[in-house]
């Protein structure tokens, strides 16, 4: 239903070894997409290609700084909105509960005035 | 010990508050139509959040405007118009501080003398939610100081 397209990104991205192996490997340290294609002795292009999959799913970002494009791991897209609900829970949560004491406030006095 | 609030997305366009209260529909209903009542907890103090000023004209057409912010350079305003008023189970209304602002709906179920309230904020695209979701930079100033506090929490704990 409602992630069902970020779901079917995040399981492609995952069902590929080589680009599993990369996420691996980017868990122990930022690489290039050079070192990347040579420890996963592909081309360049098949590399920026898998590189490309995982970033769409939200679990690898690149920054290129001069001829250099750095992979590292992102926060995936469904962690990040498991994060921001968490937040807004809080939020409400908060909110619920000063509305709590407002609610017991008013009961009292309807009790007193009764 | 409170009555937990949850939070789902229920689809693409739509996030979906509730809490149960321990008090008739009536009741719960005018903490949230009274605005000298409504600023007592809409910006909790245990946020950090500091209201400014509060205006409610809660009828079918009529308009809120809420003012966030410790002085009024850095004030943040919310306000919109109210659609439906059907005291006390229903209260809808507009979000228009920004074009593609969410609809909030709240309703109000009594059982037994308790109220559950469900609130629903519907959003105009998937792309107006997942904006709010995605962008850090995007999140409203309370989500910083509920940041900023869940922090402090987390260091003193």
């Amino acid at each position: 239903m409602v992630q069902h397209t970020r779901l079917d990104a995040s399981f492609s991205a995952l069902s590929d070894a080589t680009r599993r192996g990369v996420l691996e490997q980017l868990g122990r340290s930022d690489a290039s997409i050079t070192e990347l294609a040579d420890r996963f002795h592909m081309t360049l292009t098949g590399m920026k290609k898998h590189v490309g999959v995982l970033e769409q799913a939200g679990f690898v970002t690149t920054q290129k700084v001069g001829r250099v494009r750095t992979c590292r791991l992102g926060l995936g897209r469904l962690e990040e909105e498991a994060a921001w609900i968490e937040r807004y829970r809080q939020l409400w949560a908060a909110r619920f509960d000063a509305l709590d004491a407002v609610v017991e406030d008013l009961k009292r006095k309807e009790k007193i005035d009764e | 010990m409170s009555n937990p609030t949850t939070v789902d997305r229920t689809s693409e366009r739509e996030i979906v508050v509730t809490r149960t209260f321990d008090a008739p529909a009536r009741i719960v209903f005018e903490a949230w139509t009274k605005a000298d009542l409504f600023k007592l907890w809409w910006a909790p103090k245990s946020l950090g959040m500091h209201l400014r000023s509060c205006e409610m004209d809660v009828r079918v057409g009529g308009g809120y405007r809420l003012e966030f912010g410790q002085d009024a350079a850095n004030a943040m305003a919310f306000f919109g118009t109210y659609t439906e008023v059907t005291p006390p189970s229903r209260l809808v209304w507009t979000n228009d501080e920004s074009d593609d602002g969410p609809v909030t709906t709240v309703t109000f179920e009594e059982t037994d003398g308790r109220t559950r309230v469900v609130l629903h904020e519907l959003h105009p695209s998937k792309e107006a939610l997942d904006a709010n979701i995605g962008a850090a930079d995007g999140l409203p100033e309370q989500f910083e100081q509920l940041d900023e506090l869940l922090v402090t929490l987390g260091a003193s704990a």
